[in-house]
């Protein structure tokens, strides 16, 4: 390595002042080589991966059925060849993200807030250190949880919400992590500036940290929501399938588009309407999250400009 | 912004104002307190829950728990972790080892080398794959991976076989291996990897950037003296992320990764079957009732729960330390 | 795939059936044409007859959740859809979780039926806990049998014959080559090569598995000395995840055996052996395993009818590897509607009239003797 690389951040001047060796750009067009080579290698699995969800999912999403109906009175797959819907998984899938997001993203945030604007010492170390904790909860641990705490203890029957509660636990660390990160790289000038004009801590943090890293939380609040929509294992716990609509988060059960994946998954082999269920299903649940994503871009993006 | 500086001087409402900023203040500060120690409160629990469950059965086990290979939880129970161990660690460590260079060469090249054209589209691609639920990850591995794969996990097995890790291991067929699932690991935890480098690394300061390059710094010195080091406390961040998600992988590494039947021989082979701590737990979560057999398992999970643990802890040293460094 | 003509027909009638139905178009019901293909047996009549509403179920409004063993999951989904077209109103989902799940959900008043592929079992104390929950007795009503189907991928061997013993010497990896003598003896004429033998088994837990291991440990302890259990305890062999997981394998590899509920194994066109136990080599059939089935006994006493196969059963043209799922309900309901709804919707699947259509969806009816007590006791709940 050359002295230059060693010096960081305000690299000596002298050393650059005959201009460029030739060794050096070889280097950077080396680097530059294997940044795209990376790209263009890692994009291989998943334009594949892509390709095949919605090579084979598409089709099933274009018909009307698939977005109004749910799966009543289908009969055993392979058997029966009604094709109906996936309403009731759609419904299910949206709402129960939607209540975990409503749960997790205040607590993740405000977490964030706490480590970055507050937290000093021990306890702000163990919070952080506990998040990276729950980071690493297996998602099928963190549904015996929620089982063990809803059904052996409180002895009460699942419900829909059950499954969002599980799914908190996965979501709070993805979104609190991002959230800090985003947070500690807002420079300190624009905290001093604001204390310094006699704004309140509070008001600095929601009216001038917040707004100034939004685009960053609304991508980990994005990612959190990715992570939640498409699990699966908490599900088969805490949320049993059901082939019918229901839109009552605290009675019955609800399907889910994992669910509906994981129900159909086991004939997709031999019954191709099953396979198109399974795939449908998949290619749903990323266009959902595309169209989650791009509202949240744009919001992330609104707010930017406000500020 | 700061509208608070047009309102006019005045001891009075000024004072007012102080007080209304200390009170939410304090209200602020609660409500960021208590989030965070919900966090700690639910973690605590939790360990609490696998601890209860776990202890009963422990204590009746009639093989070393951390040494044995077997898998028996009818009564007498005797179950050990070791090959459960095994397997979840070789294939996380070898999903990081190859998504960690992966995702930083990529939010680099998003950040600092794509074209704008590209980037955006490529970043929501990316963001996207994220979203793909890990069933489907699955099916994708085990039904149209796999076969593919085979041929040239038998070309690998050929020519390193005299490597332990790549060792020829005849019992699993149709390329239905740990490398297979820790490949395939690789390419589910890299979204999730590749958007937090990319957002840490999109804010790397612009000054030193361009102070670099206006120096006479080619491009990669400039990555490398301005960019990279501002990332460094993230991009581990993200990696522990990423290692949390592949240790607890459930559904996808139990469709692909062929299980080992009881009393296999053990070999550090690469190419064997076996089990991850989630994908057995998932594979018997059908039958787990009440009892002594399921606290096995909780058991299990425990140990999941304490790698995390210990990686984390290691995690947060490494970041301390440069952090110290660098200060 | 070479077919050797006699001794396949029912099992290639099967096929037929199913490919016609699962590859053709997406017509619509379902229940109608291929049903007669299917079944040679007989039943064809009856089957056709179903879809059309006999009155004969009293309806109900409203919604029962149930939950448990996968092995029934096809027929249960098949009455749960002709009873919805008799009665619109009647929402009722079943989840195959798992026959322990299901027991566990059902004990934890989670669901208001469980589906299991054992009866409640004294040893775990679950009739117990079960009386806790409903505060009454719980009953074990036999409900559906499955064929447990041995599957195969051998080139060119269109026809296998296995006897209970080379059953279990292949499963404990006791013969390892497709050519050895005791296979070649079961199969005379055969050219068998000396391809290596793939051992395919459940890597979750499973009451196909149960009931496999229980058949082997049954018909020949000397070779698969372990007790039966819903985890696979052999030696050796690939672990795969789920009935699609053991057929995919089977499918994609030469020389693999695995085992399959019937259904899964026609789904996917996979080749099945013939089990002698005796008298003779039975394919897998419609006849033949109701003819299995006819061989068992009700071991449970009062108004308990937990079932025992006989195996061993000699019976010429028995196919003896069944499996037998049970409906776990309360004998009084906490809420009366709710036991009113369950009788109502298991007096249907209990009646003649749907038991007759259960071949087409790979399972087998129960013995008419049994399905009249069965029938009997469900008038009982309340």
């Amino acid at each position: 390595m050359s002295t230059l690389l060693r010096a960081a951040p305000a690299p000596r001047t002298t050393a650059l002042a005959p201009g460029r060796s030739r060794g050096r750009t070889l280097r950077s067009s080396a680097a530059t080589a294997l940044i795209w080579l990376a790209f263009a290698i890692a994009l291989v699995p998943l334009v594949w991966i892509m390709w095949t969800v919605l090579s084979r999912g598409l089709p099933s999403m274009l018909h009307l059925t698939w977005w109004n109906k749910d799966q009543s009175g289908v009969g055993p797959a392979g058997f029966d060849h009604q094709v109906r819907g996936a309403r009731h998984a759609i419904v299910g899938t949206l709402l129960m993200a939607a209540l975990t997001s409503l749960i997790a993203v205040p607590i993740a945030i405000l977490t964030a807030i706490y480590l970055v604007e507050y937290g000093r010492g021990r306890i702000a170390r163990i919070v952080s250190f506990m998040v990276d904790i729950l980071s690493g909860v297996p998602s099928i641990v963190a549904a015996l949880f929620i089982y063990a705490v809803w059904v052996t203890t409180f002895k009460l029957t699942l419900v829909p919400a059950c499954a969002s509660l599980a799914l908190v636990l996965l979501m709070i660390p993805v979104v609190t992590r991002s959230a800090e990160e985003m947070l500690r790289l807002v420079p300190n000038e624009l905290r001093e500036a604001a204390y310094a004009l006699g704004v309140p801590k509070w008001k600095t943090i929601l009216r001038v940290v917040l707004p100034s890293c939004m685009s960053g939380i609304v991508t980990g609040g994005l990612l959190g929501f990715a992570r939640v929509a498409g699990e699966t294992a908490p599900l088969l716990l805490v949320a049993s399938y059901t082939q019918f609509l229901n839109q009552n988060m605290f009675s019955g059960s609800m399907a889910a588009l994992p669910t509906l994946i994981n129900t159909n998954v086991q004939f997709m082999s031999s019954d191709p309407i099953s396979a198109d269920r399974v795939w449908g299903a998949a290619c749903t649940l990323i266009v959902l999250v595309l169209a989650i994503n791009l509202a949240g871009r744009l919001l992330g993006h609104l707010t930017r400009v406000k500020s | 912004m700061v509208g608070r500086a047009g309102e006019p001087v005045g001891l009075g409402p000024d004072r007012r104002a102080a007080a209304r900023g200390r009170r939410g203040d304090r209200l602020f500060h609660g409500a960021a307190a208590t989030a965070g120690v919900l966090v700690v409160l639910i973690v605590v629990l939790i360990t609490v829950f696998l601890v209860v469950h776990a202890v009963p059965a422990l204590l009746h086990d009639q093989a070393n728990f951390l040494t044995s290979r077997s898998w028996d939880v009818s009564v007498p129970m005797s179950f050990g972790i070791l090959q459960l161990l095994w397997t979840t660690v070789a294939t996380s460590v070898l999903a990081l080892a190859i998504a960690l260079p992966f995702s930083v060469g990529i939010a680099l090249f998003l950040t600092h080398y794509a074209p704008p054209w590209l980037s955006r589209p490529a970043a929501v691609l990316i963001d996207l794959l994220a979203a793909v639920p890990s069933i489907v990850y699955g099916l994708w591995g085990a039904y149209i991976v796999a076969p593919k794969f085979a041929p040239i996990q038998d070309g690998i097995q050929h020519l390193l076989g005299w490597i332990p890790l790549f060792g020829g291991v005849s019992a699993i067929s149709g390329g239905t291996t740990m490398l297979l699932v820790g490949i395939v690991l690789a390419i589910m935890v890299l979204p999730i990897m590749t958007a937090i480098n990319r957002e840490v690394l999109a804010k790397a300061p612009a000054a030193q950037q361009e102070a670099a390059l206006a120096i006479g710094a080619t491009k990669w010195e400039m990555v490398r003296t301005a960019v990279l080091p501002y990332g460094r406390a993230g991009i581990i961040s993200g990696a522990m992320l990423g290692l949390g998600r592949a240790l607890g992988e459930t559904i996808a590494v139990m469709f692909i990764l062929s299980a080992l039947p009881q009393g296999s021989a053990w070999t550090w082979s690469l190419f064997n079957g076996g089990e991850t701590f989630a994908s057995k737990i998932a594979s018997d979560a059908a039958e787990l009732t009440p009892g002594l057999g399921t606290g096995a398992y909780i058991a299990a999970g425990l140990v999941l729960f304490l790698l995390t643990f210990v990686v984390n802890a290691v995690a947060r040293l490494i970041i301390d330390g440069k952090k110290d460094f660098s200060e | 795939m070479i077919i050797n003509k006699p001794a396949r027909i029912a099992g290639v009638a099967v096929i037929a059936a199913t490919a016609l139905a699962g590859c053709g178009s997406a017509s619509n019901t379902g229940s109608g044409s291929s049903s007669g293909a299917i079944a040679g047996s007989g039943s064809s009549q009856a089957s056709n007859a179903t879809a059309q509403a006999s009155g004969s179920a009293d309806c109900f409004t409203g919604s029962l959740r149930a939950a448990g063993s996968t092995a029934q999951q096809n027929a249960i989904t098949q009455a749960i859809s002709a009873y919805q077209a008799k009665c619109p109103g009647a929402k009722i989902s079943y989840n195959g979780t798992g026959s322990g799940a299901g027991i566990t959900s059902f004990t934890s008043k989670q669901i208001d039926f469980a589906g299991s592929d054992s009866a409640l079992s004294p040893d775990k104390g679950e009739p117990a806990k079960a009386k806790q929950a409903c505060t009454s007795d719980a009953w074990d009503l036999p409900m559906v049998t499955g064929p447990i189907a041995v599957v195969y991928n051998l080139k060119g061997v269109g026809k296998l014959t296995l006897t209970p013993k080379l059953i279990a010497k292949i499963f404990s990896g006791k013969i390892t080559a497709w050519n050895d003598p005791a296979i070649a003896a079961a199969n005379k004429g055969a050219k068998l090569p000396s391809t290596k033998i793939s051992v395919f088994f459940r890597s979750d837990s499973s009451g196909t598995t149960d009931n496999f291991t229980n058949y082997m440990h049954t018909t020949d302890g000397a070779d698969w000395p372990a007790a039966h259990g819903k985890s696979w305890t052999g030696k050796v062999g690939q672990g795969k995840a789920k009935s699609a997981g053991v057929s995919a394998a089977v499918k994609s590899t030469d020389g693999a055996i695995g085992y399959d509920e019937w259904s899964y194994a026609v789904q996917n066109t996979l080749q099945m052996a013939q089990i002698d136990s005796g008298s003779g080599p039975v394919a897998l059939s419609a006849e033949s395993a109701a003819e299995g089935v006819s061989s068992a006994k009700v071991v449970g006493t009062g108004k308990d009818l937990s079932l025992k196969i006989d195996y061993a059963t000699k019976s010429p043209g028995a196919y003896p590897l069944i499996l037998v799922t049970y409906e776990i309900v309360c004998s009084k309901y906490a809420q009366p509607k709710t036991g009113q709804d369950v009788r109502s919707f298991l007096s249907y699947m209990a009646s003649p009239e749907f038991q007759a259509t259960l071949p087409k969806i790979g399972s087998a009816p129960l013995p008419a003797g049994i399905q009249s007590k069965v029938a009997t006791t469900i008038k009982a709940v309340s």
